[in-house]
């Protein structure tokens, strides 16, 4: 090991490095609020009334849960043009990740809705709730709690497959110390220095994941 | 509202009204030819064996279960298939459940207040000023700000009819309020239950508290296999009942306790 390490190109590149941190976080964050949104209305469309809604939801989820996310985000950025949707590498990468994540949030979510008593939905319709106001009031925040731990390692792991986007250039930070990287050839400090970042990223998300938890699903419970 | 009611008192208003009501699940029929009528202020007992259908018959007349043949009029709407009259009635009918079946992730005050704000339209004021009253009612008021899980059995079946109440409803239908709770629990939800009947509630109570049914009824009726076997006073009822059926059940039933 003849390897002298030098971590000036790391040291001049921080300030771009925790530019990408922050569009790292940005991008995973976005990702999830869509993630949520699919995952979410997934699990009402999942159970319509209409069969051919159910059908495509099922095969969306089948679809992108077992096919490359790097294939799904390729096929966005370079196949659809051709179709004439044309999107910018970052709100490329954005869509790619709430799909990809959708599909899983629903597999998830559907698990909690399917682990509320019927007790529950019948005590709201004897109330007089309507089924999409049993389902928003009573039934999703139970669901969502009993699948939180799930669902938290999910958007973790969402997180750091942000760095796929690299593929298509979107900012974040793996693309980021892939340029430091080719200006100056040190492979080991820039991408040893940003493993660390992402496990600090990693961290700070479960922080955020678990103040979340506290905040809204600490009721007791027996 | 200034009539006299000593000598003629108004024809009683019929409150609920099923008419040959049939249901099958599947090749089980469920319930088969069911014709009750239940007057305003009325206080019927459903007993009878399990898997016999009285469970099935209230959570018809709320309609969380469906119907195949026959008719049920809950006050003036006659109940079909649709939302509208589905709506129209379990606005007007409340029910307790077995579970109790309070949201765990609301408190006390959230669970009574929910219904009125989001079915009915009501402010949150007037709402939790209805839910203060009627958790008082139910001697339940300083554990408002508690969530279920914090309470006793009995505790939360207090509260699950208060929420109901917080409704208004003019009917009250029990699904064996009584059955999950520890024996030291049970009196007192029957003590609130007895409360509601002398307040005039019109009240339907599956339940196997035989002493209830003495106490409050005014008539018990005793089902088997889907069907109404036998109706009558609790006084007939339990000293002469005319059934064999009945017999055997209520021998059952009072060697138990």
């Amino acid at each position: 090991m003849n390897y002298q390490l030098d971590f000036t190109p790391v040291i001049d590149g921080l300030p771009a490095l925790l530019m990408g941190c922050l569009g790292t976080f940005l991008l995973a964050l976005a990702g999830m609020a869509l993630a949520i949104v699919i995952g979410v209305g997934g699990v009402v469309l999942r159970d319509s009334k209409i069969a051919p809604v159910r059908w495509l939801v099922k095969a969306f989820v089948e679809i992108i849960r077992n096919t490359p996310f790097l294939v799904q985000i390729f096929f966005i950025y370079f196949a659809l043009p051709l179709a004439g949707l044309r999107l910018d590498p970052t709100p490329t990468a954005i869509i790619a990740l709430g799909i990809n994540g959708g599909a899983y949030a629903i597999e998830i979510i559907r698990g909690g809705v399917q682990s509320i008593g019927k007790g529950q939905i019948e005590a709201g319709l004897a109330l007089g709730l309507h089924k999409a106001q049993v389902f928003r009031l009573i039934v999703l925040k139970p669901a969502l709690r009993a699948i939180f731990p799930s669902l938290t390692s999910q958007f973790v792991l969402l997180t750091l497959t942000t760095s796929i986007a690299s593929a298509i250039s979107a900012y974040e930070l793996t693309s980021v110390a892939q340029r430091i990287e080719s200006d100056s050839f040190r492979s080991f400090e820039v991408y040893g220095t940003i493993t660390l970042f992402y496990l600090v990223i990693s961290w700070v998300m479960m922080r955020f994941f678990s103040a979340i938890s506290t905040r809204y699903f600490s009721y007791p419970v027996k | 509202m200034n009539q006299p009611a000593v000598q003629n008192p108004a024809p009683a208003v019929t409150m609920i009204a099923m008419t040959h009501v049939e249901k099958w699940y599947g090749e089980f029929q469920a319930l088969t030819d069911i014709n009750l009528t239940v007057r305003k202020g009325e206080r019927i007992v459903l007993c009878g064996p399990s898997g016999s259908g009285k469970s099935t018959l209230i959570r018809c007349i709320n309609h969380l279960e469906s119907y195949q043949k026959g008719e049920i009029r809950v006050g003036g709407t006659r109940l079909g298939d649709d939302a509208k009259t589905i709506d129209a009635v379990r606005r007007e009918v409340g029910m307790v459940f077995q579970h109790f079946n309070l949201f765990p992730h609301m408190s006390v005050l959230e669970n009574c207040m929910l219904a009125p704000m989001r079915s009915l339209g009501v402010s949150k004021g007037e709402a939790e000023a209805t839910a203060r009253q009627l958790l008082g009612r139910v001697k339940i008021l300083e554990q408002a700000e508690k969530y279920p899980a914090q309470l006793s059995g009995g505790q939360q079946q207090r509260v699950a009819i208060a929420r109901a109440l917080c409704m208004k409803p003019k009917v009250m239908l029990f699904d064996e309020p009584t059955s999950a709770l520890d024996p030291e629990m049970v009196k007192e939800v029957l003590d609130t239950m007895i409360g509601l009947a002398d307040e005039g509630m019109t009240m339907i109570c599956v339940t196997h508290e035989m002493g209830f049914a003495r106490q409050v009824a005014n008539r018990v009726i005793f089902m088997a296999s889907g069907a109404i076997v036998e109706e009558a006073p609790p006084e007939e009822f339990f000293h002469n009942p005319r059934h064999e059926r009945t017999r055997k059940f209520l021998g059952e039933i009072l060697s138990k306790h």
